[in-house]
């Protein structure tokens, strides 16, 4: 027993000073402890560490866990007066409306088809413009087109749509002072819903073209000199040596980048489509995304269980996708997966 | 075969040029376009509209925004405050979120990092977030509605790791224990010492998010005198009764014919004045951020 006793006490000797919080009062308790050294022993053990997790852990648990509870709204009829339980229960009334009326629908292809979009077109281009930008032979230009094409990226989506007031509308916009000039009529974009789409897509690519094209630069100058010069060595020109060589060391980028707007799939651009088309019901058929809808029934026409309805449909169905994209990425290659 | 590869490679530097600078004019251009806009006359983009080149040029625009200076200025100060104040506050919370998380010897590490990055995978919505925030904890017109939602980022907290992690070799840490140095004043001696420029980093990533927010303002703010810079930049677009607005406030009679259109896009360009002026000092830091990131998510 005793012999049993001190073995058990070896290891504490040598990890008490790599540890180091372990206390002389521990000591005695520590044959005990040993055999459920458990989460209790550890936030004693480092509870300094712990205490500096802790505001990180309080932030997300208010921030993001107790609304969770909230998607109980989902399944009433609420209104602003009564607690979280008053409202009374409707069920999936609430889910039957959206379905029924076809805005789920609407609104879900709407989101998807726009983020597919912005990934297949956001990625091709940002490649492209990488590439041809890690081609420039003059340095100073080189660094002075790569801070410009990122610009963007910096200014706010507020002035985003400064700039399409300023090019779009109707009266003095620079579009129509430009078609004026060669003698063509003004038109009105903000009544012509099928034109947003292409716009939409347009400014997306403005805003983060800079940003992906960062990811893409940081890894072709991370690509061996010595493949280019062996693959010179054997005759392939220029064109074959980024087709052969850049563009598939490109390929684990990418991979990443993919999965990880594909796991956001459900989740819409907000602020670029709120600042491009705010409250105008006119491109709501080509330009409403799920997000807009649930911010516009929560804030203009005060639907809040419609809403909340909607958004539990979208962060559940974005659940969903992103467990089976990663699902079967893990059967295919491990180590491209998420989680 | 040598000719043909110097014909390509010239094929492809003429192509590279052309892309690239078509795609910096393309990035620079609406710049122009409300820069332009804010130096013209007002009466002479009601007539002719909006040019790449100041068709008259005037500062009347500018003039008006700062005859009344109260409220841009205001505005700024929100965001100022707000800014400096979510910053420091975010930096200092996910910087020890961060070293915590980077300790190999922290035995429930894993755990908690799927605890943050959970909350990119599933969430509560919009609505019960918004009921949380005004009804429960009442920040209705408060600066906290200003400053709590953006204090942390799941992708701030891992890119703070990665940048730990690559910036304070394990051994330290352990040398430091013996030493007899605790816990925080390792985090604060040598943590904080090594990383600077990770969080340089991660810190103008969260000022430019505080900067650029108009959300929170347009979802708990209903007193004027508490708008963010871009909300009220974002009032001024879109309302045509602004300026009015702007002279009944002063007691000063404003005639009909303000310069409304050149005011708009002098106040864009006040407002985004300070990002454009830092830009060329700190966008390299965003690229490292993103190359760090970009090497493991």
């Amino acid at each position: 027993m005793r012999y049993r006793k001190r073995k058990s006490g070896i290891p504490l000797a040598i990890e008490l000073p790599i540890k180091g919080a372990g206390l002389p009062s521990e000591t005695g308790a520590w044959a005990q402890k040993k055999k459920k050294k458990g989460f209790l022993h550890e936030l004693v053990h480092n509870r300094i560490l712990f205490l500096m997790l802790l505001p990180t852990l309080l932030f997300f648990l208010v921030n993001s866990y107790f609304p969770m509870v909230g998607v109980y709204y989902a399944f009433t009829q609420f209104d602003f007066n009564s607690g979280l339980f008053d409202a009374p229960f409707v069920g999936l009334k609430n889910f039957e409306f959206l379905w029924k009326s076809g805005t789920l629908v609407k609104l879900t292809l709407n989101t998807i088809g726009y983020n597919l979009a912005f990934i297949l077109l956001g990625n091709v281009l940002a490649i492209v413009c990488a590439i041809l930008l890690s081609e420039l032979r003059i340095k100073w230009f080189k660094k002075l087109t790569q801070s410009i094409m990122f610009l963007p990226y910096f200014v706010s989506f507020v002035i985003l749509s400064v700039i399409v007031y300023n090019v779009f509308n109707y009266d003095n916009g620079f579009l129509n002072t430009l078609l004026a000039q060669f003698g063509a009529g003004p038109v009105d974009v903000y009544n012509k819903p099928s034109a947003w789409i292409f716009l939409i897509i347009l400014f997306y690519l403005w805003k983060n073209l800079g940003y992906s094209m960062v990811i893409y630069l940081a890894s072709i100058t991370g690509i061996s000199e010595e493949y280019y010069e062996a693959a010179k060595i054997d005759g392939a020109h220029i064109f074959q040596r980024i087709w052969y060589i850049t563009v598939p060391m490109l390929k684990s980028t990418f991979i990443v980048l993919l999965l990880f707007s594909l796991g956001s799939i459900m989740k819409g651009q907000f602020d670029l489509f709120y600042q491009l088309i705010g409250n105008n019901g006119v491109l709501y058929n080509t330009t409403d995304i799920l997000d807009t809808y649930v911010f516009r029934s929560l804030k203009v026409t005060f639907d809040v269980g419609m809403a909340t309805a909607a958004g539990l449909y979208q962060s559940l169905f974005g659940f969903i996708l992103i467990m089976t994209v990663n699902y079967i990425i893990r059967k295919i290659n491990d180590d491209y997966a998420l989680f | 075969m040598h000719i043909k590869d110097d014909h390509y490679t010239r094929l492809l530097q003429g192509l590279a040029y052309t892309v690239i600078i078509l795609g910096s004019l393309a990035c620079l251009i609406p710049f122009l376009l409300i820069i332009s806009a804010s130096l013209t006359a007002n009466d002479s983009i009601i007539k002719d509209g909006y040019h790449l080149i100041p068709a008259v040029f005037s500062l009347e625009g500018y003039k008006t925004v700062f005859t009344f200076p109260d409220e841009v200025l205001r505005a700024y100060g929100v965001t100022l405050f707000t800014t400096v104040t979510g910053t420091i506050l975010g930096l200092f919370f996910m910087t020890m979120a961060g070293y915590v998380l980077a300790r190999k010897d922290f035995k429930y590490r894993n755990t908690f990092s799927f605890y943050i990055y959970f909350t990119t995978l599933f969430g509560g919505g919009l609505v019960p977030w918004y009921i949380m925030m005004t009804k429960y904890l009442h920040l209705t017109d408060s600066y906290g509605a200003l400053i709590f939602p953006g204090l942390m980022t799941p992708f701030l907290i891992i890119l703070m790791k990665n940048f730990i992690r690559s910036a304070v070799p394990e051994e330290l840490f352990e040398s430091a224990k013996i030493d007899g140095a605790g816990d925080f004043k390792i985090y604060w001696r040598i943590v904080l010492q090594l990383s600077m420029p990770g969080i340089a980093t991660v810190g103008l990533f969260l000022a430019l998010a505080y900067w650029n927010d108009w959300f929170s303002s347009s979802l708990f703010i209903n007193d004027p005198h508490k708008y963010q810079l871009q909300f009220h930049l974002y009032n001024v677009i879109n309302s045509a009764a602004f300026i009015a607005n702007m002279g009944a406030g002063t007691g000063v009679s404003l005639g009909s014919d303000l310069p409304t259109e050149s005011t708009k896009m002098a106040m864009a360009i006040v407002v985004t004045g300070p990002i454009l002026f830092l830009y060329p000092f700190i966008q390299r830091y965003f690229v490292k951020g993103l190359t760090v990131g970009a090497v493991k998510g």
